[in-house]
């Protein structure tokens, strides 16, 4: 402030026509620089499908359900330079589920014990340290989960799931080396679960204490207060979240090319291998070329049109609430 | 319909309040143990790394290019944690002004539709996956130049960083009191002046600390690396548009994805470094951020 004084009293004279200009001129620059983020966005799209073109052409929609995936250019091959990305869907929708499955209830829980019930001391240290878990890069995580996490899997909880419940398909024969579909939902599930956890503490905190006070007034025990109150209240925000959530396990791509396995099949057993869009992208884009980038890139673009989707969704659902909100108030 | 519920908790009261305590005292036992595991987790990684990183970690570690002999590997990773510096700070150097200017379009200039669009962008902008980013670069910069460069990495890095700091740089600047304002512009001080002079410099130690956790959380991407940055020597360099420059994340992928356990050491090795750069980074900016925002709020 002691600055900027003596630098308008100064500047006196010319300043009528210097502050017009610099006005028009701030504001013209930030203008720009929105403009260029919008622009962006749209680039990004027209540059990935203008890379996906020849896939697109060859393919089309049905790109998504085939499950031929055969970059080989030898002539005689059956199916060679065939690619369909069925495998890749299935694996990236069932990687994702196994991490909503474990990420939502646990981050939903730790919300309830952060927002609800730590006292403030314990909440100001855990509530960081969720929130640190997210600061781990994938890469780090990826490492650990091929290293630690897989091998424990492996020797563990696989075995453990297969002899309880393997009656059911999806629990087949434990991993010979801990990489697989199971590992890389671990993997994300640990990935979501700081946004979950963060998201549903900062929703429970605006539920009113009125409320709460009325429910527990009214003979409720605190976890029907919670239930009744709360969570009901909350509905709607908790399922943007965990469409965050989900945009977050759909598009990660280092951790999970690293202990999902690169599989090339549709497997049944959660405990094989598997690969999703982003892990196949990671996996191959360096060593491809041709018909065989093309197809990356349309990867790549049903990656983004999936992201552009689910984070619309979360909006809209936001709003909606919002506007309900808005009206019983 | 929260009312409808607690109606009939209370007419269910009484007949079986047992029960009704045992599922309390199940669910909020659950709670805390979530709270556990989430802890627990962190607790894990980040001592494996300490405990599997400590063991390489040394002063040649650090100040040394890598070497590689028919006996293994060894030397260090100096030339990754240089050029990771470098790609890091240039993208920094683009994304920390861009985000700036958004924020102030977003808080200053707009009015509620734009504003509106703009979040939109940033949000969308936030989610984009990083792998999808790092094809965009590819097909951008790589593809047209016909090779890697640190530079397509720092562009990717870059568009990864400007929602973040445009999201913090808003927030912070919002917290400006309108009073700071209203007296510049009763002073008769020009709008341009008055956010340059004033509000900018209120808010600048927020801004940096949310341009740190922007820096922290570009430092570990590992997907624009892998397609932009990841074909280059042992050598240190630092000239990002000739080439891929070499970087700490895209070190640990690949040696993670080797089946030499020597490379695996080296992977944790790296891994601390980053580790402990990232969370130092994040620490302290939170810390930082915390501190700002009372401060501005207390005002």
């Amino acid at each position: 402030m002691s600055t900027a004084n003596p630098a308008a009293g100064a500047l006196a004279s010319t300043r009528g026509s210097v502050d017009r200009l610099g006005d028009r001129l701030l504001t013209s620059v930030t203008v720009l620089a929105s403009l260029t983020a919008a622009a962006l966005i749209a680039l990004i799209l027209y540059k990935l499908i203008d890379g996906a073109s020849g896939a697109i052409g060859d393919f089309g929609i049905a790109f998504l359900w085939h499950t031929t995936w055969n970059p080989t250019t030898a002539v005689g091959v059956v199916n060679a330079n065939m690619f369909g990305a069925g495998v890749l869907l299935y694996g990236t929708v069932v990687t994702s589920a196994i991490a909503l499955l474990l990420a939502v209830p646990l981050g939903v829980g730790i919300g309830i014990f952060l927002s609800l019930m730590a006292p403030g001391r314990v909440g100001a240290i855990i509530g960081p340290l969720v929130e640190l878990l997210a600061a781990v890069p994938s890469v780090i995580l990826g490492l650990w989960g091929i290293i630690v996490l897989g091998p424990f899997l492996r020797s563990t909880i696989e075995p453990a799931l297969h002899d309880v419940l393997g009656w059911i398909p999806i629990f087949g024969a434990p991993s010979t080396t801990g990489l697989g579909v199971f590992t890389a939902g671990v993997v994300l599930a640990i990935m979501v679960l700081p946004i979950m956890a963060a998201v549903s503490r900062d929703l429970f905190l605006t539920v009113p204490r009125e409320l709460r006070d009325g429910a527990l007034a009214l003979g409720s025990t605190r976890w029907e207060m919670i239930r009744g109150v709360v969570l009901d209240s909350s509905r709607a925000g908790l399922a943007a979240a965990t469409i965050l959530g989900l945009s977050r396990a759909l598009g990660e791509a280092i951790a999970v090319t690293q202990v999902i396995g690169a599989g090339n099949a549709i497997h049944g057993n959660l405990f094989d291998t598997g690969d999703t869009f982003a892990s196949r992208i990671a996996d191959q884009f360096l060593d491809a070329s041709g018909r065989w980038t093309s197809a990356l890139f349309y990867c790549a673009v049903v990656l983004l049109v999936l992201e552009l989707l689910v984070n619309i969704a979360a909006q809209l659902i936001v709003r909606r609430y919002e506007r309900r909100m808005g009206i019983a108030r | 319909m929260a009312t409808a519920e607690h109606g009939d908790l209370l007419s269910q009261g009484g007949a079986n309040l047992r029960r009704r305590r045992r599922v309390d005292r199940i669910m909020r036992g659950s709670a805390v143990a979530a709270a556990l595991v989430a802890v627990a987790i962190l607790v894990i990684v980040v001592a494996s790394v300490a405990i599997k990183g400590a063991s390489q970690l040394s002063i040649s570690f650090l100040v040394k290019d890598p070497v590689q002999t028919l006996q293994g590997v060894g030397g260090g990773i100096a030339n990754a944690i240089v050029g990771s510096a470098v790609v890091v700070a240039f993208a920094a150097a683009m994304a920390l002004p861009f985000g700036v200017l958004v924020a102030i379009y977003l808080t200053e200039f707009s009015n509620h539709s734009t504003a509106r669009a703009i979040r939109l962008v940033l949000d969308l902008l936030n989610g984009m996956p990083s792998i999808v980013i790092a094809v965009f670069c590819y097909g951008l910069i790589v593809e047209s130049e016909g090779h890697q460069s640190g530079f397509a990495a720092s562009i990717a890095l870059a568009i990864i960083m400007i929602p973040l700091i445009a999201r913090t740089t808003s927030e912070m600047l919002t917290l400006v009191p309108r009073d700071l304002r209203d007296a510049s512009y009763a002073l008769g001080i020009s709008r341009w002046r008055t956010i340059i002079g004033i509000v900018l410099p209120s808010a600048l130690g927020g801004i940096l600390t949310g341009a740190v956790l922007a820096i922290a959380r570009a430092a570990g991407e590992t997907a624009p690396m892998l397609l932009l940055s990841s074909v280059y020597g042992n050598n240190t360099t630092v000239s990002i548009f000739s080439g891929a420059v070499p970087n700490i994340p895209f070190d640990i992928y690949q040696d993670s994805e080797s089946a030499v356990p020597a490379l695996h050491a080296v992977a944790w090795g790296a891994a601390l470094v980053l580790v402990v750069i990232i969370l130092a980074g994040n620490l302290g900016a939170r810390t930082m951020l915390a501190r700002q925002r009372r401060k501005m709020t207390a005002r």
